[in-house]
């Protein structure tokens, strides 16, 4: 992993490392074309032949092994590669209604259309500022330094185990602000249409893998019903773990509301800059190095500062800019956080664990994290 | 129903495939197959007026999916074509030319080469046997009430400009097709304006319809002979009193409605949108036509200026990531204001935090 002290920027510096970061934007919008088409139609008609594959293979029981893993491929694909990314809108450009972000739903019992908003929205605008962005912790664990413990914390690492096994339903109830509710800033009332939204998808996943499917196979009923819950369990483990590795190793950053507004609004309100919202990506995320099949199984979320970049440009582009976002990067002396997968993981861990301990016992600040606190980028 | 379309159709299938739906699967076997959307093959183009040197028309002749519930005469359907170089899918309506279809049948789309029109250059230029398009099902009221099977003494008036014939076209042979002995069963008025001989497409069918003994009355007009008042007048008195479907560019449209009067009941009318040139500049008008609201184009972005108007739009980032602000632009240019790019697509879907009107433009909001 990279580690390097991360500057101050300077208002011009800020408006320079912007400018830089929308040209690549640019130069790969206008270059966007039958390549991008092909490739993520390809992806897609490989999901479907590996769907099928896995139904079908459910009736040959000595397959069953076999049947679970394209099946849970499938899962993967169709959320990842494919669900994710084209529910951010990164091929809408192309006018074809199957690969729209207002019309694709995924196979995942979070309704898309809910999805979006906390995602899309919440999550890719307030990206790692506390207190505004709902993916710090998911609402249920403690990830960072600012969260104020409480002994509630001290069952952080059963929390994210229990998270990663009902990853989908976790994503799924996401929306529901349920700590929210606990402590009395949302209503009940509020979460009515979403509650409607999110069983009604549940009945059709349930529906569909937990009941027909198995009921297709006859006398192997128990069989796929095992299968199917297996695949879903192999999805939501993957998806849980290349997800943490996006904000939560060492070293990614997070930041106040506060000393994110450097800038003045039209409407005379303090705001963020357009390069500061660029800065903040690139701290509050990180990389996972890989081989191409790992880069297509993780939804190229292995690379997420280049995701959290420009997060409406298909995917597959962001290893061609990755070498570059990084020399820009090394230029304005901005910590790149990339690693394998399992020193990513083991930060992850670590972090879940260390976290759940109150901060006397364990000691306020390690070195190294001290060597990541937050400075107020261009402030003045 | 066949046991196929059935089984297709199925709920069960639906729930086996949820989220997705029967037909993303079946599209990776054979475009040709689906469960609910409509596609059709090319199976002919032919070229209508090969003498002209003006813009080439084809009529092009569509098998389509199982799926196509049938048309009646004066429909149009939306054509969604995947531009090629581009991966681009964009989708314009056309009149269907050919008699009533019932479900599952061939029929024809006359189309004019329009030198701004993508899709109607690629259909009638590019366009081979075998290219698939991407179809809604037929829409529009711009319907005949009426069968030949059922004949009557009231009198038709059947008034096209240009390829504004297409749906008229339809409409005359239905009655032809449907009538006892060939004959449409009423009399029918059927007058078309053209540029110029050259570039009268059907020629040679309106002659021998003219020509047959079939209640049928064709007048054709070329070049100068344009429409007004009078010319109807001395064609047919009473037009006004006649059930007249009327199709054709909006400045024929115009004359046609001054001609009928102010709301008269026995018009119906069907008409181009004239292709809008952006200015350049802020100005113009911004109209949101769900809200039925228009103001001057500021040059601020079109959230702002609907938020300006009073309007309370969806909206979330404001910069253009999130996608949660998505509206239908259905006219006019727009910029986007993060790449500068100017687009004049019509129904196209934009991020309206990110776009600014270019001259006059319409959202729906």
């Amino acid at each position: 992993m990279t580690t390097q002290q991360n500057g101050r920027l300077t208002r011009e510096q800020l408006d320079a490392f912007g400018e830089e970061l929308d040209a690549i934007r640019q130069r790969i919008i206008a270059d966007l074309g039958e390549k991008d088409a092909a490739y993520i139609r390809g992806i897609l008609k490989r999901q479907r032949q590996l769907e099928v594959a896995g139904r079908a293979l459910m009736y040959l029981p000595p397959a069953w092994p076999l049947a679970v893993a394209a099946l849970s491929l499938s899962k993967i694909l169709d959320n990842m590669e494919i669900g994710h990314n084209v529910m951010h809108g990164q091929y809408d450009w192309m006018g074809d209604p199957a690969l729209n972000s207002r019309m694709f739903d995924w196979d995942n019992v979070c309704p898309g259309e809910q999805w979006k908003y906390s995602h899309n929205y919440i999550h890719h605008t307030f990206t790692n500022i506390l207190g505004k962005d709902r993916d710090i912790g998911y609402g249920i664990l403690r990830m960072d330094e600012d969260q104020k413990w409480h002994p509630y914390y001290l069952g952080n690492p059963v929390y994210a185990f229990l998270l990663m096994v009902f990853f989908e339903w976790g994503v799924a109830m996401h929306d529901l602000e349920v700590e929210n509710i606990v402590n009395g800033t949302r209503k009940l009332e509020e979460n009515r249409a979403l509650h409607a939204g999110i069983m009604r998808k549940v009945r059709r996943q349930a529906l569909k893998d937990y009941l027909l499917f198995p009921a297709l196979t006859g006398p192997l009923f128990p069989l796929t019903l095992a299968g199917n819950a297996t695949a879903n369990l192999v999805r939501n483990i993957w998806a849980f773990n290349i997800i943490f590795c996006g904000h939560f190793p060492a070293g990614v950053e997070t930041f106040t509301e506060e000393e994110c507004q450097d800038e003045t609004g039209p409407d005379g309100k303090p705001t963020e800059s357009r390069g500061h919202w660029y800065y903040r990506q690139i701290l509050g995320s990180a990389n996972i190095t890989g081989g191409r099949l790992f880069h297509i199984l993780s939804g190229n979320l292995s690379h997420q500062i280049e995701h959290h970049l420009f997060p409406d440009i298909p995917a597959r582009r962001y290893p061609e800019v990755a070498a570059e976002v990084r020399e820009i990067c090394e230029r304005y002396g901005l910590a790149y956080n990339t690693g394998p997968l399992r020193k990513q993981l083991g930060s992850v861990a670590r972090k879940i664990f260390r976290l759940a301990l109150p901060d006397a016992v364990r000691g306020r600040t390690t070195p190294r994290e001290q060597e990541h606190v937050v400075e107020p980028a261009a402030a003045a | 129903m066949t046991v196929t379309e059935r089984i297709l159709g199925s709920r069960t299938l639906a729930a086996l495939t949820s989220p997705h739906g029967v037909d993303r699967y079946l599209e990776l076997v054979n475009p040709m197959w689906a469960a609910t959307e409509v596609r059709a093959r090319v199976s002919d183009v032919h070229r209508e007026n090969p003498r002209s040197d003006g813009p080439e028309v084809a009529t092009l002749t569509l098998q389509p999916t199982h799926t196509w519930r049938g048309h009646r005469a004066g429909q149009y359907v939306q054509v969604g074509v995947d531009l090629p170089g581009s991966a681009r899918r964009l989708t314009r309506c056309f009149s269907i030319s050919s008699a009533a279809s019932r479900p599952g049948e061939e029929f024809t789309l006359t189309i004019r080469a329009h030198e701004e029109g993508q899709v109607s250059k690629f259909l009638v230029r590019d366009a081979r046997p075998g290219q698939v398009l991407h179809l809604s099902q037929a829409e529009g009221d711009f319907t005949l009430p009426v069968s030949a099977a059922t004949p009557g003494p009231h009198r038709l008036l059947m008034i096209s400009g240009g390829s504004g014939i297409t749906p008229v076209m339809s409409q005359l042979r239905t009655l032809l097709r449907d009538g006892y002995d060939g004959r449409a069963g009423r009399p029918v008025t059927f007058v078309h304006f053209a540029r110029s001989a050259e570039d009268q497409i059907f020629a040679d069918e309106l002659a021998a319809i003219d020509a047959a003994d079939n209640d049928v009355d064709v007048r054709i007009f070329h070049g100068d002979s344009t429409f007004s008042a009078d010319l109807l007048g001395r064609l047919l008195p009473s037009y006004s009193r006649t059930d007249t479907w009327a199709c054709g560019p909006a400045g024929l449209i115009e004359l046609v409605r001054d001609a009928f009067g102010e709301d008269n009941p026995r018009l119906r009318v069907e008409f181009f949108k004239a292709p809008t040139v952006a200015s350049g500049s802020a100005e113009g008008a911004v109209t949101f036509s769900r809200a039925g609201a228009s103001v001057p184009n500021t040059g601020a972005s079109i959230l702002e200026q609907a938020e300006g108007a009073g309007l309370t739009p969806e909206f979330g980032c404001r910069m253009g990531i999130c996608f949660s602000c998505t509206s239908r632009k259905t006219e006019g240019t727009v910029r986007n204001v993060l790449t500068g790019e100017e687009s004049s697509q019509p129904d196209e879907d934009i991020r309206i935090c990110v776009s600014s009107p270019v001259g006059d433009c319409s959202v729906e909001l």
